[in-house]
């Protein structure tokens, strides 16, 4: 399944299971995650699954690049292990305070506001991999008539709770960050939560996410931050 | 039994630091925290290991204990409590102030006694960034999902993952024995950084490989714990300057559109879609991290197998020095 493995410096695998980011592909890699993550291979110290590779980090005292690709081509994926993909609902308050670009937004699209959120709201979301910062998850794919590119200067600070769009995909900031995400709402409720160990991201890989919408007396009543 | 617990109370209650002033990045910091990076949290700890392991191994507190590091300008620390030792590590100056307001010079890398009263004051990092305070004892943390480091983004870590902020206080265990140790150590001047090609290698021109490892670049002052800016010639890319997000690991050489390098250090965000040219070898990394702003570093290529190889040694260097204090 794995394409192709190379080294990232002296102290990673660097797995890669192709070009295109899709389900099928993210689904695989984040299968190869979650068999590694219980099989505790010696040495490793880190997984980061993302869209279409895995990278795995390991202790150059305890393993070595060679040793350690060997196991991961010999290993068994275990099929039975299966993430159990979590359907969430998040709010999302799009009150011009909150949607940061969305005037840019309506110009880009031909559309009115309320037709962009309109849109968005219409989808549910996988997500592929969590991370940037703790917690942040990136979802897709959101429709083709409303993806766009990066800001051409990226934000010094995006708020925390905001959500953002990029490609064919979606985000929540869950810290206020620097960050380049067209920013069109924000939502009351935290995504990362650093006291509750077990269970710190809400949204993980392999879950489904769908964003309803509130209103600004509702997003003060929800306020989690 | 009764006196016995007032005993502990005021114990608990008159060792403690004072922080005068809480310094540029003072943070508690130890081996790392490791199995985190798929929720977005990287390693952190100590920056420069080595100096990190002979702080403790100096002190005689356990070798994963939590230490307070600082960079550039470091924290100053009135004490309150039993007398006892400390330990600093790095190029430090830094001064004990007692009670009657004489100032006494600090020397690192030897255990120093420590008064009831005494303010110790960091005052920088002489040629160099971090710097390491260990105290007989230790400090009085929790470990946060199994490790005492900080990561000042995700505000994780000891001290609700903050920086220490003038005014607060630092809880102390009891301390140990009393000890008068010292050690002969100077930290080794660099050359070059070596450096493993990255997977997007082949992304940049010819020429601009070249330049790379053969011209200086200089650490900007945009460098903190997460990363380091580099300032030198432009970096041509000829592909594409965006790739498909994706993990990252510490020193990587990451090259954003602008063609100006930037080195992702210990609490680097943990995915990013910038093409890698290469990656700072194990080895290496401990050296990198204390050039300072303003100096000037050059880059040279080496193989997998050399890196390897020189990481043994590194471990090895490491073992000697702590392993002659005793």
């Amino acid at each position: 399944m794995i394409k192709n493995i190379v080294n990232l410096g002296d102290a990673a695998l660097y797995c890669d299971f192709g070009h295109e980011v899709n389900k099928d592909i993210n689904s695989k890699v984040i299968r190869y995650f979650n068999t590694l993550k219980y099989k505790k291979l010696k040495g490793v110290t880190n997984l980061s699954p993302s869209y279409n590779k895995l990278i795995i980090t390991y202790n150059l005292s305890e393993t070595s690049f060679n040793i350690l690709k060997k196991e991961i081509i010999e290993l068994e994926i275990n099929d039975n292990k299966e993430y159990n993909s979590q359907k969430i609902n998040i709010p999302i308050c799009c009150d011009d305070e909150f949607s940061l670009d969305i005037k840019r937004l309506e110009k880009k699209f031909n559309k009115s506001k309320s037709e962009i959120i309109k849109i968005f709201l219409n989808k549910s979301y996988f997500c592929y991999m969590t991370g940037f910062v703790a917690g942040m998850p990136f979802l897709g794919d959101i429709d083709k008539i409303i993806q766009l590119n990066r800001l051409e200067t990226p934000r010094v600070k995006v708020p925390k709770g905001s959500v953002g769009l990029t490609e064919q995909f979606c985000n929540v900031y869950t810290f206020e960050s620097p960050g380049g995400w067209n920013i069109i709402g924000n939502t009351p409720i935290n995504i990362f939560n650093p006291s509750d160990h077990n269970k710190p991201n809400l949204i993980n890989p392999g879950d489904e996410v769908k964003f309803y919408e509130i209103q600004k007396n509702e997003y003060h009543k929800l306020y989690e931050k | 039994m009764k006196s016995k617990k007032m005993s502990i109370t005021n114990f608990m209650k008159n060792n403690y630091f004072q922080v005068v002033r809480g310094g540029l990045n003072s943070t508690f910091q130890d081996n790392g925290r490791e199995n985190l990076y798929h929720i977005g949290l990287p390693f952190s700890g100590a920056m420069d290991k080595r100096n990190y392991l002979i702080a403790n191994k100096l002190i005689n507190n356990n070798e994963k204990d939590p230490v307070i590091e600082f960079a550039f300008q470091g924290p100053s620390l009135k004490y309150f409590g039993v007398t006892r030792d400390i330990v600093i590590t790095g190029n430090v100056n830094f001064k004990i102030i007692k009670n009657d307001n004489t100032e006494h010079l600090g020397e690192c890398y030897r255990t120093i006694k420590i008064y009831d009263g005494d303010t110790i004051d960091i005052i920088s990092t002489n040629k160099s960034v971090y710097g390491y305070f260990s105290i007989s004892g230790g400090f009085k943390l929790s470990k946060v999902w199994g490790s005492f480091s900080t990561t000042l983004r995700a505000k994780v870590g000891p001290n609700n993952g903050n920086k220490l902020i003038n005014g607060q206080e630092i809880k102390l265990n009891e301390p140990k024995e009393s000890l008068d140790r010292k050690l002969d150590f100077i930290n080794s001047n660099i050359e070059f950084i070596r450096v493993i090609k990255g997977t997007n290698f082949d992304y940049f021109s010819e020429q601009s490989l070249k330049d790379f490892f053969s011209k200086k670049y200089q650490v900007t002052k945009l460098s903190d714990r997460m990363g380091m800016r580099l300032e030198g010639t432009k970096l041509i890319n000829i592909k594409s300057t965006n790739i498909k997000s994706e993990g990252l690991v510490k020193g990587t050489i990451q090259v954003p559109a602008d063609g100006k390098p930037i080195i992702l250090l210990s609490d680097h965000g943990t995915l990013g879609g910038y093409p890698k040219l290469g990656v700072v070898i194990s080895a290496d990394y401990d050296k990198l991290v204390q050039i300072p702003p303003g100096s000037k570093v050059k880059f040279k290529e080496i193989e997998l197998k050399d890196a390897e190889n020189l990481y043994k040694i590194y471990n090895m260097e490491t073992n000697n020095i702590l392993n002659k204090i005793i």
